[in-house]
């Protein structure tokens, strides 16, 4: 009974003895158990986009149809050359940020500050590049229809045998309908914002037009979109709902919605985490500038931050992988 | 840190680089070719590779082997987990390695298993106007 009141001892936190099984600073140790965590939500996210994908194995939209854009060459068809040029730059950021660190390692102040700035440079570029990413696909480029039981139809040219958008063919009326704000009428209700291409315009275009057909969700035995002839697409097209151009959360002119909330959700959590990278980069910029850590006598900060900056490239070669190859 | 001592061997010794420095560069040179195979072969598409292996095209297990080994030079070597010890390294790979494909398994063998269901059970899920 006494004796356990004798026996205080002082609190101290574990050394780890003599042994150091991990040999690793605390807060790197801290680092990495945060991006293991860090791993395991996005793989969460990836393994969900692939079960939806496997739900819908044979109506998925086919990413190099839907990511063809390059800055400076309008209306040419670009599939992937801009993701690519986004990976590499992100890869290249990986590099200055490593050769930083290294820096650090022979306490070089002048190339640690020099490598960050060019690490923070390429950060920048990269989410600027997202954003344009995002403005296209949000934007959207040909157009589609929505029937009534929720498929979307693309349009389809026989004679010149490539996509047609829809405000190409679309029979223009003049028309003075204007979208219903909360402001307005009785109860504080609005509506979508109204296409600027009406249904009535659509069908219309599309009933002149008998070279015109629709090309389905579903794809075929080589993962092509399967294409109707005329008269299969007429059937279609008469129960068709709504004008769809761009994208959101609820409806997307490239297909099953889930596609584009996945987009929306990975790539922005994706470019949320490169985002606070930046952030955080610049921090430990300027404390480099200041001589923060030449004074501590060690470049650890920088390192820490280097391992969060790898983790963000990493995730988004996994990303590349399964959004625009697979 | 491990007293910055790096280990500058690459593909199991074969290829050894003079400094730390070097050895970046040199892991960038090969991520570059990488990358560069997974886009060619997403632009060309060869025909050949369009078969199924084990419920997967050809092309997309060569891209997810692909992405693997640059997810591996990234860790080992800008992440420097080649320099850590034993120990670590375990900390941080395994329960990766253990979790993940669990995950994927579970969840793509259900998503193929509700496509089944849907594709070819006796309800109509698409009320179509046929």
């Amino acid at each position: 009974m006494q004796a356990s009141t004798l026996t205080k001892t002082k609190h101290n936190s574990w050394g780890g003895g003599g042994a150091k099984p991990l040999d690793a600073a605390y807060g790197k140790l801290m680092m990495w158990f945060f991006i293991v965590s860090d791993a395991l939500t996005f793989s969460g996210f990836l393994v969900s986009y692939g079960f939806s994908r496997f739900k819908n194995i044979d109506s998925w939209p086919i990413a190099d149809e839907v990511f063809t854009h390059f800055p400076f060459l309008h209306g040419i068809d670009a599939p992937m050359y801009y993701v690519a040029l986004m990976t590499f730059v992100l890869i290249f950021s990986s590099v200055t940020m490593v050769l930083a660190v290294d820096a650090g390692h022979n306490n070089d102040k002048n190339r640690v500050a020099f490598y960050m700035l060019l690490t923070i440079i390429g950060g920048a570029i990269f989410v600027g590049s997202q954003a344009w990413e995002w403005k296209n696909f949000i934007k959207g480029e040909y157009g589609a229809v929505e029937i009534q039981n929720g498929e979307i139809l693309q349009f389809y040219n026989l004679e010149e045998s490539k996509r047609i958008p829809i405000d190409e063919f679309a029979y223009s009326s003049q028309q003075d309908r204007v979208t219903h704000d909360d402001n307005v009428g009785i109860w504080y209700e609005s509506e979508y914002k109204l296409p600027e291409i009406t249904l009535d315009e659509v069908m219309t275009g599309f009933n002149n037009d008998l070279a015109l057909t629709v090309r389905l969700e579903a794809l075929d035995d080589r993962g092509q979109k399967i294409i109707l002839s005329r008269e299969e697409a007429e059937i279609k097209m008469s129960s068709a709902t709504r004008v769809v151009k761009g994208a959101n959360l609820i409806r997307n002119e490239y297909g099953n919605p889930l596609f584009a909330d996945f987009f929306f959700f990975i790539t922005g959590f994706h470019g949320f985490h490169v985002f606070s990278g930046v952030v955080i980069n610049i921090i430990i910029f300027i404390n480099v500038l200041l001589g923060t850590y030449e004074k501590r006598g060690h470049y650890d900060m920088v390192e820490k931050v280097g391992l969060y900056w790898h983790f963000v490239d990493l995730v988004w070669v996994f990303v590349f992988t399964f959004f625009y190859l697979v | 840190m491990a007293g910055h001592n790096h280990k500058l061997e690459i593909f199991r010794g074969r290829l050894k680089f003079k400094s730390n420095v070097q050895k970046i560069w040199g892991v960038l040179v090969f991520l570059s070719i990488i990358t560069i195979v997974e886009v060619a072969l997403g632009i060309i598409k060869p025909e050949i590779l369009l078969n199924y292996f084990l419920g997967i095209k050809l092309i997309n297990w060569i891209f997810i082997i692909l992405t693997i080994v640059k997810a591996y030079y990234i860790t080992w070597d800008f992440m420097h987990v080649r320099d850590e010890k034993p120990f670590l390294k375990n900390t941080i790979v395994l329960p990766l390695l253990i979790l993940i494909p669990f995950l994927l398994f579970i969840l793509l063998y259900e998503g193929s298993y509700i496509f089944n269901i849907m594709f070819d059970g006796l309800k109509a899920w698409n009320f179509d106007i046929y």
